[in-house]
């Protein structure tokens, strides 16, 4: 038996440490892993010094959880005896929620807070027609209710990727998570 | 010809609008004439921080001379900075405030969308990355100016007469200087001109809806903001964004 083969550390693999990563979630959201909010771009073991590398991607440019998540996701893998890991944030392609995970979308419902109605876009177009037909951007239906009869009461919410809507139906105020 | 001096010049254009930008809006924390404005104005501040860091990290990575984003916020003096003027434009009203954004976001994103085809890939990137964000403020602006435009006699005062002040310094969105139309021949950027007749399309469009008169089209404009020649809000703006970093070098949290 080959020498290397024999006393290689064991190297865990790629679906477990994902697997792992699930533990991980926004400070800001905590019931929704880092994972199902398509912030993990990629798992890779380099080559060349047995380091984990994982790729993420900001939710928005000035998102003030990106250095706790960044932290946690080591402690994380160290916990799991990975003791070197590489961190690399990548720009582009521009995070969206269309990457949020079905799981995702459905830990925020349960949690209270409207996951995205729609895909993303943000033509000039489309804010133009908005405007002109004074419809507000989205009806996103109410979390606790399901009644679609929903309205916003503010574009900005309580961290940058969410806004404030009411139920008319069961009254209630929600927070929605933006589509971006 | 293309030099790193010329791509520094040109990063801190756009990362000192959107840092001065911020902190103008960062000054109304707490301030905002209702909680959701406060709010919307503190989110539309940090998501331009966020687009501030990435530029000036970038510039300051082009200029290699070891300086970060904390050394070019902070350690520079006003005519060391290159944002437009109209951003540096002190918050004298709510209408003001509203009517810098406006102007501003209209042609931010008309601007990042020319700059997501830069052959600069890491300009590409930061751009499409920002765009995203503003098209989110050009909503928000747009329907505030039309709801106080089109609202009562008051409301429609003020906005018109803040439409009529900021005015003068929407020129410099459209004049090209040597470092813009050397970065636009590099294909790394664009020329500034060319986005003139879909800026004022959009904002007659939105001044239609808000009954608000546009401006006169011809009318004297200020330049000077993106060569570091400032108006004298910005010295005092400085003053006090600097004043703990300079206070105590290397502070953090």
């Amino acid at each position: 038996m080959p020498i290397n083969e024999t006393f290689a550390p064991a190297r865990p693999n790629i679906d477990q440490i994902r697997d792992w990563l699930r533990a991980v979630t926004d400070p800001e959201i905590p019931v929704v892993s880092i994972v199902d909010l398509g912030i993990v771009r990629d798992v890779a073991w380099s080559e060349d010094n047995n380091s984990c590398v994982v790729t993420i991607t900001p939710t928005y440019s000035g998102c003030p959880a990106t250095a706790v998540i960044q932290s946690r996701i080591r402690d994380e893998l160290e916990e799991h005896g990975i003791a070197r890991v590489e961190l690399r944030v990548q720009l582009s392609p521009a995070w969206t929620t269309d990457w949020l995970s079905p799981q995702g979308r459905e830990s925020l419902r349960a949690f209270g807070i409207a996951p995205p109605a729609g895909r993303a876009s943000g033509q000039f177009t489309t804010i133009l027609a908005e405007i002109a037909s004074g419809a507000p951007q989205a009806t996103p239906p109410c979390p606790h209710c399901g009644s679609t009869h929903t309205t916003p009461i503010s574009q900005f919410g309580s961290t940058l990727c969410k806004a404030l809507y009411r139920c008319q139906d069961c009254l209630e105020p929600f927070d929605y998570f933006k589509c971006h | 010809m293309l030099t790193p001096s010329i791509q520094f010049a040109y990063l801190t254009r756009f990362g000192d609008t959107a840092l001065i930008l911020s902190q103008r809006l960062a000054e109304m924390c707490g301030k905002g004439p209702a909680l959701e404005e406060d709010m919307a104005l503190a989110n539309t501040a940090l998501d331009l921080l966020g687009q501030a860091r990435l530029w000036l990290t970038y510039a300051g990575e082009i200029e290699a001379a070891g300086r970060d984003e904390d050394a070019l916020a902070y350690l520079r003096g006003d005519r060391e900075f290159h944002n437009l003027l109209l951003v540096e434009q002190p918050s004298s009203s709510y209408a003001h405030v509203l009517m810098r954004q406006f102007y501003f976001d209209v042609w931010h994103n008309l601007a990042l969308a020319r700059l997501e085809s830069s052959t600069d890939p890491r300009i590409a990137e930061i751009a499409a990355k920002s765009r995203k964000e503003t098209a989110y403020h050009l909503r928000r602006s747009s329907d505030l100016i039309v709801r106080l435009g089109d609202g009562t006699a008051e409301s429609r005062a003020r906005m018109a007469s803040a439409a009529d002040s900021l005015w003068p310094y929407t020129g410099e969105f459209f004049t090209a200087d040597f470092v813009d139309s050397t970065m636009a021949e590099a294909g790394m950027a664009f020329d500034p001109h060319a986005l003139r007749d879909d800026w004022l399309r959009f904002v007659r469009q939105v001044f239609e809806a808000a009954t608000l008169h546009m401006p006169p089209l011809d009318a004297w404009m200020h330049k000077g903001g993106k060569q570091g020649l400032h108006t004298e809000h910005l010295s005092y703006l400085l003053a006090e964004m600097q004043v703990l970093h300079r206070e105590h070098p290397g502070a953090a949290w």
